[in-house]
């Protein structure tokens, strides 16, 4: 433990650098053995050696940055990540753009009929749930509205869609369908669905890394941009019936693609055959009839037939499923959420909320993340000071002490430090509960009244001791290496020259054991800061950290984006103080003991 | 301490002191038994007398030739008014007080205390000296009773997680190593243990092959970037371990290794790393270069030179550092949790689900094993350090 | 060419398609993971179908995850990553309502996959109202209720009698120990502060509703040791921290009866809710042909009745009920300590599921910002 603590790069002695200003000064170039010029030599010299440090420390750089800080930075994207929104509902999103959501005016039937199609690939999917518990988080009550109305869907244009499967035995047939639908030229109409398609049902294209991986090594399955849907979209029919083209290409793609069923055998879903109406009422017959495909003559009596069906507008139709789709609360909040980035999740973390009029505090009844940030700094700034005030007395017996003394009593300070933590932690709570050790050590000696036994645990005192005692080690560690490389010369020097106890310990020693206290706090202030599993067992309501909810949000309520974002928020604190740590005593210094 | 020379001769020391001090401490204890037998000034009076006169019956009537008489005497006197007073619990105090007060009359009576330190110290000086360590034993005890809690209670018959009074009246029935068996009986904890045996050694390995390459190549004389390379290496250290946990957890669900083996395996070794970056660089500070300039100019390669010269003299530190990355695994339990599943079940995550599900002391008697344990590797690292500083030249204090 | 590659492809995969059909007897993965929840029930689990099917079909292993707590937020991590590692996992209803609707679990048809009553009747009659999604295949009905010490000398020999004796600090002082969510207790809350059982969803869907909720908690909330897991409470209460306080009712069952704690249940107002299996989507062919073989045996009369023998919760089978018979070890009478048993049920409350998945977040937000005060 009494190794010196200088460091490398600082020893004052001869160095390649060095060598090469002298040269220069001379003015006369210095020939090293082989006959190159020495600068030249030593700075060949030079880059080979750098190069081979940085080999020999590339594997575990790449390593570390591959397993932790690859992960650390995902992390990170995730608390601002929402691409949810806009994939799960592409056109609404687009069409709602252009409402101001500042009026009271419900969004035009535009956005209904967006959303009808939307929403009906989604539920398809199965990803409207998903998308409802994602706006839940900011509107209250959107989760059962996707979910409720994702039910109705099927029933939206009934009418319509049944004319058409009574009109004739054709129209349930897969395989008229696909002939109607299929063609030529409509490979780009099918590749930008598909896109779409597969950002609904989160599926990434491959990479090429991930190209030249099955290429080369892995047999893969079919990337998923490559696989066959069966079918290649007329140019002709998307220009006739674009809503339908759609509607069917959709319904291609989530067939072959989630289900892994064949377009040749499965019915196109209703939402196909409302689209088909919305096209013929739209298509003058004419055109129709100009339809180069065998079902021209079909689809000019399926237009004339389906002009006496009435169709009820979709603003209509969500508004029989559930009334809060004709307020602009569900809307605004579509249009809230619907860029691909949101500071939504750390606005959230910081007790806020977006709204139309830009970021608004929550009401007080729902602020909290404040208040733990708040009480994650002072509880973590108790421990570091009961830590300090605990262990810089055993730090200073150990270093006083004879090496072998001092180094068996380590092991007392060790011992803990390798006990595991949930063993020390259910200790604590042995110990510190009313009918614990303590309680009744004291009620046995008659300090405490049986029936006012001390309340220690599940508040802020059983976090404050056991997190102290769970950290101490990492505070006595680096005073203790701090205080041995003080020389004992100082004190005596000291003494001799009349100080007395007091002032040779204030004036002479403490300012030299400062380098450890300030390395032992912000360890232990750092690893505090991100302590879980003891104040959850110990801490009760009053003493829990801010990663308590962390993990709650990630484990219970699913809300991923929120505990990134206040992982993120802790580890901007923690990454400061780390920068801190390494401004007071690098992070070289760091000793453990060994 | 055997080896600390005797500076300060000792002297018996007039009864003006030594009664009032013995008697002082015998009515500090009064005070407790006092206030549990109902009153506590009776306790402190008793205490005081008693023990005062005690002091006067070593010094005067027993003398230095009668100690050892004379202590136990006074442990069989404190035995049975302890027994006669609490019944067992009570036969242990009382027995322990005996002890205590044995040696405490004859070191304070003697003046033993004054026999280490120096003879030009004041009276002040020597009570602060003693404070001071009665304060640290305090601390040590701190440190340590949370150990001592769980050792007895994993002998616990009961179910439950709480001393019963049977334990407290050290009846036999009170205790039993059902637990014990419980533990290597379970197959589920012996499945735990299997993993994590499978888990650890090989996340260490990881560590410390990478760790000390990456060690080496940092203390090289000119390294670039070297700050940042260093600060991203400790990091695994510094970022707050449910950060981490999670982070894992999201990305290598992406990538595929959430929830299997190598994932785990890779999550521990990432954690284990700056503890063996840290020793290791710490035993290179104090590495001599000119060995393997010499071992070079000999004609050895550089792989010669660094297993037959370099690696047997950081070799404790790699060793040291591997253990704690070792232990790191083997003790970890919040990024498992995350990370892994059923099959890679480690200890921790056993005893965490065991304390979460049915809170049973099976767990403590795992615990005490652990410790166990740990106690044969911090002996291990001792020893292995004692034998680095005989190689480095160091003494060994 | 493409056309005809087009072609090939599709003529192979529906000869593949065809063949699979022909073929039922798809072979059968010989292990299985299976998340439940540990402890007694896990244990119930264990020896009312495991075991027994171990030994009709030896050569399969089980691998037991302890993993239903977080079984919604692994599972979704599982579908990110592609990687299915589970192969039968229990969850309450609501979670596997959840899983379904976000398409993580099977969809499965009852009447094909699971056994019949031994008198014919079809496995969804069985079942009756239990199913509440079609991803969920129930097993057992339990409730969360309250319990408390018999040996409260401060009681002065009162017991309590109905749910609002939590909130009643004046007859029975001491500690409580309540679950740390709002589910249950905000409920209770308002029963004990004069709404009426039907109104409960309507008021608390207010501002002022939740409010009041929250100002009845207030009035114990410094005597509230707050819970995270069943075992956490039993201790509390087995410890005398807690005199009073909620917990699973097989927990309590076994606390009571089997370990002989001194407490005595307290049914009023206990809230019922469903525990079932569920199938995690996109197991390969083999796993869920195990999978599928083993529910069929672990969820049939006998089994489910059988599982009453180890731990005290109601089969979700109709045709169990009267198969319900003593304890496997002490040999007591199990129907007693059932939820459902008529006595104990007077004054049940059902959980509405649907109402919580909209409000959870929000009131959760609430509740734990007025814990943290």
């Amino acid at each position: 433990m009494s190794d010196a603590t200088s460091n490398a790069n600082t020893i004052d002695a001869p160095t390649p650098e060095k060598g090469i200003a002298a040269a220069e000064a001379k003015n006369n170039p210095v020939l090293a053995a082989d006959g190159t010029p020495l600068k030249k030599s030593l700075r060949r010299a030079l880059r080979a050696q750098k190069l081979r440090a940085l080999m020999l420390i590339a594997p575990l750089l790449i390593f570390v940055l591959v397993t932790f800080i690859a992960p650390i930075l995902d992390m990170l994207f995730r608390s601002i990540e929402n691409q949810i929104v806009s994939d799960t509902l592409p056109r609404t999103t687009s069409q709602l753009s252009e409402w101001d959501p500042a009026t009271d005016e419900l969004p035009p039937e535009a956005v209904y009929e967006a959303f009808y199609y939307d929403l009906f690939a989604a539920v398809e999917a199965r990803q409207h749930t998903r998308l409802g518990q994602r706006l839940n988080y900011e509107n209250t009550g959107v989760s059962s509205l996707f979910r409720g109305s994702g039910r109705d869907l099927d029933d939206f244009r009934e009418d319509q869609v049944e004319y058409i499967e009574d009109f004739s035995p054709e129209w349930e047939d897969a395989g008229y369908w696909l002939s109607l639908m299929s063609g030529e030229g409509g490979e780009d109409f099918l590749d930008t669905r598909r896109d779409a398609i597969l950002a609904l049902i989160r599926e990434s294209k491959r990479s090429p890394l991930g190209d030249l991986w099955c290429a080369t090594i892995a047999t893969c399955a079919t990337a998923p941009e490559d696989i066959d849907i069966g079918y290649t979209p007329s140019a002709e029919v998307i220009d006739l019936l674009p809503r339908t083209s759609e509607a069917y290409a959709d319904f291609a793609l989530i067939t072959v693609l989630e289900e892994e069923d064949s377009i040749a055998e499965e019915e196109p879903w209703e939402a196909v055959y409302v689209a088909l109406a919305q096209d013929l009422a739209e298509t003058p017959e004419s055109e129709l009839a100009a339809f180069s495909g065998p079902q021209a003559q079909a689809l000019v009596d399926l237009k004339a037939g389906l002009a006496d069906v009435e169709a009820q507008s979709f603003r209509d139709l969500f508004a029989q499923s559930d009334d809060d789709w004709v307020t602009p609360s569900p809307w605004r909040t579509i249009q809230t959420y619907a860029p691909a980035y949101t500071t939504g999740y750390f606005l959230n973390a910081a007790d806020m909320q977006k709204t139309p009029d830009g970021p608004e505090f929550r009401p007080e009844n729902e602020r909290i993340y404040g208040l733990l940030l708040q009480r994650t700094m002072f509880l973590s700034l108790t421990i570091t000071f009961s830590c300090i005030l605990l262990g810089y007395p055993i730090a200073y017996l150990l270093s006083n002490l004879p090496m072998r003394t001092a180094n068996l009593l380590m092991i007392l300070v060790l011992l803990p430090f390798w006990t595991s933590l949930l063993v020390r932690t259910s200790a604590w709570k042995v110990m510190l509960q009313q009918q614990g050790v303590i309680n009744d050590v004291l009620v046995w000696l008659g300090l405490v009244g049986d029936g006012s036994r001390l309340v220690m645990i599940n508040n802020q005192f059983g976090t404050i001791v056991a997190m102290t005692h769970i950290l101490l080690p990492f505070m006595i560690l680096p005073m203790y290496s701090v205080m041995s490389t003080i020389p004992p010369s100082y004190v005596r020097a000291a003494k001799s020259l009349g100080a007395t106890n007091w002032t040779t310990f204030w004036r002479v020693y403490f300012p030299q054991s400062v380098p450890g206290i300030g390395a032992g706090s912000i360890l232990v202030f750092i690893l505090s800061i991100g302590y879980y599993i003891t104040p959850e067992i110990v801490g009760g309501t009053t003493g829990t950290f801010i990663s308590n909810r962390i993990a709650y949000h990630i484990s219970s309520s699913l809300n991923w984006g929120l505990a990134a974002a206040l992982g993120s928020i802790l580890l901007v604190v923690v990454l400061a103080l780390y920068w801190a740590y390494d401004r007071i005593v690098g992070i070289d210094n760091v000793k453990l003991g060994g | 301490m055997s080896d600390t020379v005797v500076i300060t001769e000792t002297k018996t020391l007039p009864y003006s002191f030594t009664l009032p001090v013995v008697g002082g401490a015998g009515a500090f204890f009064g005070l407790f038994v006092g206030t549990a037998q109902g009153s506590g000034l009776l306790g402190v009076v008793i205490g005081f007398v008693l023990c005062a006169a005690l002091a006067w019956v070593a010094l005067s009537l027993a003398g230095v030739k009668n100690e050892k008489g004379f202590k136990w005497g006074c442990i069989a006197l404190f035995l049975v008014a302890g027994f006669l007073v609490g019944g067992a619990p009570g036969l242990v105090l009382g027995g322990l007080f005996g002890w205590f007060l044995g040696w405490f009359i004859y070191w304070i009576g003697r003046g033993r205390y004054r026999m280490f330190l120096p003879p030009y110290l004041t009276g002040g000086q020597v009570l602060w000296h003693y404070s001071f360590r009665v304060i640290c034993g305090a601390i040590f005890v701190f440190l340590i009773t949370p150990i001592l809690v769980v050792m007895p209670l994993s002998f616990n018959a009961e179910n439950f997680f709480t001393f019963t009074p049977e334990m407290l009246s050290f009846d036999p029935a009170g205790y039993s190593l059902r637990h014990y068996r419980d533990f290597f009986s379970s197959a589920e904890w012996q499945q735990a243990l299997r993993n994590s045996l499978m888990i650890a050694p090989v996340a260490t390995l990881l560590a410390v092959g990478f760790g000390t390459l990456a060690a080496i190549g940092l203390s090289q004389p000119h390294v670039p970037f070297r700050q940042a390379i260093m600060a991203i290496l400790i990091s695994p250290m510094i970022v707050p371990l449910i950060i981490s946990a999670a982070g894992m957890y999201f990305f290598y669900s992406r990538i595929g290794l959430q929830g299997t083996y190598v994932g785990v395996v890779l999550a521990h070794a990432a954690l284990g790393i700056p503890f063996v970056i840290i020793t290791v660089t710490a035993t290179l500070v104090g590495f001599d270069r000119s060995l393997t300039r010499a071992a070079a100019n000999m004609g050895a390669n550089p792989v010669t030179t660094f297993f037959r010269v370099q690696m047997p003299l950081i070799l404790p530190g790699v060793i040291s550092g591997g253990l704690f990355a070792f232990i790191t695994s083997f003790d970890e339990v919040v990024v498992v949790l995350f990370v892994g599943s059923a099959n890679q079940q480690t200890l921790p995550w056993q005893m965490f689900t065991g304390l979460r599900e049915q809170i049973s002391p099976t767990i403590l008697a795992v615990a005490t094993i652990l410790v166990g344990i740990s106690i044969v590797l911090l002996t291990t690292v001792e020893l292995l350090r004692r034998r680095s500083e005989r190689l480095r030249g160091l003494s060994p204090g | 060419m493409k056309l005809t590659k087009t072609l090939l492809a599709t003529t192979a995969l529906t000869v593949a398609a065809a063949g699979a059909n022909a073929e039922s007897h798809v072979e059968m993965a010989d292990s299985m993971t299976i998340v439940s929840w540990g402890g007694a029930y896990q244990e119930s689990q264990l020896k009312a179908y495991v075991e027994p099917y171990m030994e009709q079909n030896p050569g399969v292993s089980v691998t037991w995850d302890e993993s239903s707590p977080e079984a919604v937020a692994k599972l979704r991590a599982m579908d990110e990553a592609g990687n299915i590692t589970w192969d039968l996992v229990d969850v309450t209803a609501a979670d596997a309502m959840r899983l379904c609707d976000e398409g993580l679990a099977m969809e499965v048809d009852h009447d094909e996959i699971l056994a019949e009553a031994p008198d014919g009747t079809p496995a969804t009659e069985d079942f009756g109202d239990m199913i509440v999604s079609d991803c969920f295949v129930p097993q057992i009905a339990y409730s969360i209720t309250n319990a408390y010490r018999t040996d409260v000398d401060e009681w002065e020999g009162r017991t309590p009698e109905d749910i609002c004796a939590l909130f009643d600090t004046e007859n029975f002082p001491g500690n409580r120990t309540l679950e740390r969510r709002p589910i249950n207790n905000m409920e209770w809350a308002l029963m004990c502060d004069g709404v009426a059982f039907e109104d409960i969803y309507d008021v608390l869907e207010t501002e002022e509703g939740q409010q009041q909720a929250l100002d009845k908690l207030d009035t114990i909330k410094d005597q509230t040791i707050w819970w995270t897991s069943a075992a956490e409470s039993i201790q509390t209460l087995a410890d005398a921290e807690a005199v009073i306080g909620s917990s699973y009712n097989g927990r309590f069952f076994s606390a009571i009866v089997e370990q002989d704690q001194p407490l005595e249940m307290l049914w009023d107002a206990q809230v019922y809710d469903i525990d079932g299996w569920i199938i995690p989507e996109g197991l390969s062919d083999e796993k869920l042909a195990r999978v599928e073989h083993f529910l069929k045996f672990a969820t049939d009369t006998q089994r489910l009745a059988d599982q009453a023998k180890y731990i005290s919760y109601g089969p979700a089978r109709a045709s169990s009920v009267p198969l319900v018979s003593t304890h496997a070890e002490l040999g007591i009478e199990m129907a007693p300590h059932m939820p459902t048993n008529p006595d104990n049920s007077d004054n049940a409350f059902v959980q509405n599921y649907e109402w919580w998945a909209d409000y959870r977040d929000d009131i959760d937000a609430k509740f734990q910002a007025w814990l943290a005060r």
